[in-house]
């Protein structure tokens, strides 16, 4: 039926939406100015350009468009948030508080950060994917400067109680970074109401181009310092220097104005197309679990585990479209998701997981055709899966011994 | 990953899939591998009694792509041998015959010790006495 692969891939990254390409392309070739050169029209186009989507994405999130910081992304935003809080406050102290669900951006830094002597707990997350908010509590300490939670996870779509985050911190005086690349422009985001010091954002995930990004930085109650982590002209407030990517930083603030006008009717359009993919998959077929919480979630997202069927197996037989897994041979690294292990379900369901992510090109035609794809090939892979033989002749795989390899 | 056509080959038209039953005296059975590990490999064969020879190999596998096109080539090179050549299949066969990339080698390893765990259990049960060495353990 699909000519091209379908794309149900969007906590990787998006499709640009071709208004945000209309919006980005006068910057190459016309308005190609330098947003630093104050002094003549070419270098005030420019300027103006990037001022248009700091307000863009500050109205996006209920924050001021000052407090908006462009990078070339999360990765950055986050090593700029983690490592310059760190640095800057390190006299007040040196304990960092982060979750074991969250990117690797996020994890890399602080394993670099504990290297050089901070002290980073990792606090677990419940079966349902949220932490655990009394252990949150108990893990500050007078040492503490920084709480990292990420807003909603890339793998299980997973939204943390944020607010709820952010009041416990503001009560202890300890700052409150999130990672919202996957929640902003996808659900509400309001960092005055969600009490967020600093946000992680790219423009990538929501419709809009790779390789920019932004950190937003709160300038009142508190006003937040960070140590830039690159040295150079100055720009961005002196915490980001480097000559500003002005085409894409237009883009971003076009996507993020698209995001702002759609995102109710979109919650509900995604949020229908998901429910609707899941309710075909188990109606369908047995032993098929959902990872992490169904109403704390991204309504985009579907993750679920298909028991004793191999995840690259599945993707290998539904080639015609585009989604990941969790399974180990899957991943760079031969691990399975981290994410998964760290909800307790076991590695073999994690080995079995399927990530379904669902954006703005969707339709529900392709979310037909997909849930019937992987019905198909589920249930031939089954018909091929010694364990499911095993399982359907009421043997209890937990008390049998293997032999490990 | 970009897979070889014959992989894709065993993976769309996987060789005698199923399973034989493993009370009778002329079937062998080998399980290996582990769910955790996101790999599972039963194989099974039927020898014939009057002449020594694998008349049936069957197979079912949880694992990816590679391990079930090495599981479903194993049986096609079981069948028609005898028990002692059946031994003599190394995963270096199945990596040379499936183009297997280097990550995808331990499928082929998982093979060969389905193989030989089939045999053993063959044996077992006809009373042989089972080589040291067959049973390899990685």
């Amino acid at each position: 039926m699909p000519k091209a692969p379908i794309y149900f891939d969007n906590h990787a990254t998006t499709k640009v939406d071709p208004r945000v390409v209309q919006t980005m392309l006068p910057y190459f070739t016309e308005h190609y100015g330098n947003a630093a050169s104050r002094n003549h029209a070419y270098g005030w186009s420019a300027e103006e350009a990037v001022e248009k989507a700091r307000k863009q994405i500050a109205s996006l999130i209920g924050a001021t468009a000052k407090e908006i910081i462009f990078t070339s992304g999360a990765t950055e935003s986050n090593n700029l948030a983690l490592k310059g809080v760190a640095e800057m406050y390190a006299e007040k102290g040196n304990h960092i508080i982060t979750a074991a669900t969250e990117h690797k951006a996020i994890l890399d830094s602080t394993k670099h950060l504990e290297k050089q002597g901070c002290r980073i707990t990792y606090l677990p997350v419940m079966a349902d994917g949220r932490i655990d908010l009394d252990m949150l509590r108990d893990a500050i300490t007078d040492k503490t400067i920084l709480v990292s939670i990420m807003y909603a996870n890339n793998e299980i779509g997973v939204v943390q109680p944020v607010k709820e985050i952010s009041k416990i911190c503001k009560e202890r005086g300890v700052l409150f970074h999130t990672d919202a690349v996957q929640a902003v422009g996808k659900i509400p985001v309001n960092v005055m109401e969600d009490g967020i010091d600093l946000m992680s954002i790219t423009a990538h995930k929501l419709y809009g181009p790779k390789g920019v990004g932004a950190l937003y930085v709160r300038r009142k109650g508190p006003r937040v310092q960070l140590a830039a982590q690159m040295d150079g002209g100055g720009h961005e407030r002196g915490m980001r220097s480097g000559t500003l990517n002005v085409p894409s930083i237009a883009g971003l603030g076009a996507a993020c104005e698209l995001c702002q006008q759609e995102l109710t009717a979109e919650m509900k359009r995604l949020g229908f197309l998901r429910d609707k993919l899941k309710n075909k998959i188990m109606s369908e077929l047995d032993e098929v679990y959902v990872n992490g919480s169904l109403e704390h979630r991204l309504p985009g997202n579907l993750n679920i585990s298909f028991a004793y069927v191999e995840g690259e197996s599945l993707l290998m037989g539904i080639n015609d479209i585009a989604v990941s897994s969790g399974s180990a041979c899957t991943s760079a690294t031969l691990e399975p998701s981290y994410v998964l292990k760290a909800l307790g379900a076991g590695d073999d369901l994690a080995h079995s997981s399927i990530r379904f992510g669902l954006g703005r090109f969707n339709t529900e035609e392709e979310v037909d055709y997909v849930a019937g794809r992987v019905i198909e090939v589920v249930k031939k892979l089954r018909d091929l899966s010694p364990l499911y033989e095993m399982f359907k002749e009421g043997i209890d795989l937990s008390k049998v011994q293997w032999t490990a390899h | 990953m970009a897979y070889s056509d014959k992989v894709l080959d065993h993976y769309n038209n996987p060789r005698n899939v199923g399973s034989l039953d493993k009370s009778s005296a002329d079937v062998g059975t080998g399980m290996v591998g582990a769910p955790e590990c996101g790999d599972v490999m039963k194989l099974q064969i039927k020898v014939n009694p009057a002449t020594g020879i694998i008349d049936e190999a069957k197979f079912k596998t949880f694992g990816c792509g590679s391990a079930i096109a090495s599981s479903s080539l194993a049986t096609e090179w079981l069948k028609g041998k005898t028990v002692d050549e059946a031994l003599t299949i190394k995963n270096t066969d199945i990596v040379n015959e499936l183009a297997l990339p280097p990550v995808k080698i331990h499928c082929s390893v998982l093979a060969e010790d389905a193989i030989k765990a089939a045999i053993t259990d063959y044996k077992t049960k006809k009373g042989v006495a089972v080589e040291a060495g067959a049973l390899a353990v990685h």
